[in-house]
C-alpha cells in the first residue's frame, strides 16, 4: 500500500471542491487510454463536459453500477487502468459491490466518489453520505485498503496519479459542492456503446 | 431428471456450450439448483467465476465485461432475477449488450416458500415487456440447442437472453418436511 500520509481522517475533515473542476484534474492525467465509466447524474454529466474520451461510458440509468461495470471492464482488459465514476447516493445503492472489487484485488481498477452529501440532480434531498456515512470509510470495511479521502485539489491529483500508477484496487473520496454541472450528457446509448468499444478495441 | 453421468447432465451440457463459445466470466448468486453447475465451473480453470452481492451488480458487471471483449453469464434463481428489471431496462436492452442470463427457477412444481410461488409469477412477464428472450428448458434433450442457438442469436443482435431451467429438467430443490 502506498497511500499518502496525509489524507484526511474522515469526510468532515476533506476541502469541498468543485465537481466539474476535479473531473477536469482527472480527464487530464490520463494518457494511457484508461476506461472512464460514469455513473448517472452530475457527475456523468461532468465527465460529458470535461471532454468526449471514446474510453468513457456514460451511463444512463442503471443507478449504482458504475463500480460493477469498470469491474467487468478490467476483468476484460486486465491491462488497461478503469476508473469508476460514481456519486455519493449511487454508491449508497451498491455498497457490496465494494466488497465485491476488494475480494476480486482488482490491480486495474480505481474508483473515484463524488460525494456532496445530497440527491442533487432531484432536489438536493440530504443522501446518507451528510447523515454520518463515511464512504471512505466504508471501502475500508469492505476490504479496500487503498481508500482516502482527498484533502484537496492537489492531494486529488497525487492519488489520481498514484491510482494509475500503482496496483489496485483504489478508492478515492472527493467532497464536492451543489454547482450545476457544464453540460448535459447525450442521451443516445447504442452510439455511447458504440463508441465505447471501439475507444477499447473491440470493434474496429 | 438430472442424471450424474459426466456430459450428459444439464449441467455438463451447460458447461460445454458455455466453453465452446467462450463465455469464459461466470458471476453467480448461488442457488441449490445451479450447485453442480458452479462447481464445475469452478473446477474448471477455463473459467474466471466468483460469486457477488447482488444480481444487479453481477449484471453490470458482464456487461461491462462485453463491452471489454469478454463475454460472460449470470447465474441466479428466480427471486434474484426480481431485482433485475431495472438494469435490463435501462443498460441491456438500450445499450443493446448482450448479457447472457441463467435462472434456476423456483417457486413452482413443488414449492414450499409462499414468497418463491409469487416472485416467480413475476418472473415472465417482465421479459415479455421488456421484450427480451427466454427460453424455459425442461428436457435434457433441449439444452444443447437452446443454449447454443440462443448464444448465437444474442451475440448476433446485440440483445440480452434468459435461459429458465425447469424443475423438470433438474429435480427442483425438494420440500425437506
Amino acid at each position: 500500500m502506498a497511500l499518502p500520509a496525509n489524507h484526511p481522517a474522515g469526510r468532515a475533515q476533506a476541502k469541498v471542491m468543485n465537481r466539474f473542476d476535479i473531473t477536469k484534474r482527472m480527464v487530464a492525467r490520463l494518457h494511457h487510454d484508461e476506461a472512464v465509466i460514469g455513473g448517472i447524474g452530475y457527475t456523468n454529466f461532468d465527465l460529458w463536459a470535461a471532454g468526449r474520451r471514446p474510453q468513457n461510458f456514460y451511463m444512463l440509468g442503471s443507478m449504482g453500477l458504475a463500480v460493477p461495470i469498470g469491474l467487468g471492464v478490467a476483468l476484460a482488459q486486465p491491462r488497461r487502468k478503469v476508473i469508476a465514476l460514481e456519486g455519493d447516493g449511487s454508491i449508497l445503492m451498491q455498497l457490496g459491490s465494494l466488497a465485491t472489487v476488494a475480494a476480486r484485488a482488482q490491480k486495474n481498477l480505481a474508483i473515484v466518489i463524488m460525494d456532496n452529501g445530497a440527491y442533487q440532480i432531484t432536489g438536493g434531498q440530504k443522501a446518507l453520505s451528510d447523515q454520518g456515512a463515511d464512504i471512505v470509510a466504508i471501502a475500508r470495511g469492505a476490504g479496500l485498503s487503498q481508500s482516502a479521502w482527498a484533502a484537496d485539489e492537489s492531494a486529488f491529483e497525487e492519488l489520481i496519479e498514484l491510482s494509475l500508477k500503482e496496483d489496485g484496487p483504489w478508492l478515492i473520496g472527493c467532497r464536492i459542492g451543489p454547482e450545476k454541472p457544464a453540460d448535459t450528457t447525450e442521451r443516445d446509448p447504442p452510439r455511447i456503446k458504440d463508441q465505447f468499444m471501439r475507444g477499447l478495441g473491440v470493434k474496429t | 431428471m438430472d442424471t450424474e453421468t459426466p456430459g450428459s447432465s444439464w449441467h455438463a451440457i451447460t458447461q460445454a456450450v458455455l466453453k465452446r463459445h467462450k463465455v469464459d466470466l461466470v458471476v453467480y448468486v448461488p442457488d441449490n439448483v445451479l450447485r453442480p453447475l458452479i462447481d464445475g465451473i469452478h473446477a474448471d480453470p477455463f473459467f474466471t467465476t466468483f460469486s457477488v452481492a447482488r444480481e444487479e451488480e453481477g449484471l453490470g458487471i458482464i456487461a461491462g465485461a462485453w463491452m471489454a471483449g469478454r463475454r460472460g453469464i449470470l447465474l441466479m434463481q428466480t427471486s434474484g432475477f426480481a431485482t433485475l428489471a431495472n438494469v435490463i431496462a435501462s443498460l441491456s436492452v438500450p445499450f443493446q449488450i448482450p448479457t447472457l442470463m441463467l435462472v434456476s427457477e423456483r417457486g413452482t412444481l413443488g414449492e414450499f416458500n409462499i414468497g418463491q410461488t409469487m416472485v416467480a409469477r413475476t418472473m415472465r412477464p417482465v421479459l415479455d415487456c421488456l421484450a427480451v428472450e427466454h427460453h424455459t428448458m425442461t428436457r435434457l434433450d433441449e439444452v444443447e440447442f437452446i443454449l447454443d442457438r440462443s448464444i448465437v442469436q444474442a451475440v448476433a443482435t446485440q440483445s440480452p437472453v434468459c435461459f429458465i431451467l425447469s424443475p423438470l429438467l433438474t429435480g427442483g430443490k425438494v420440500f425437506a418436511a
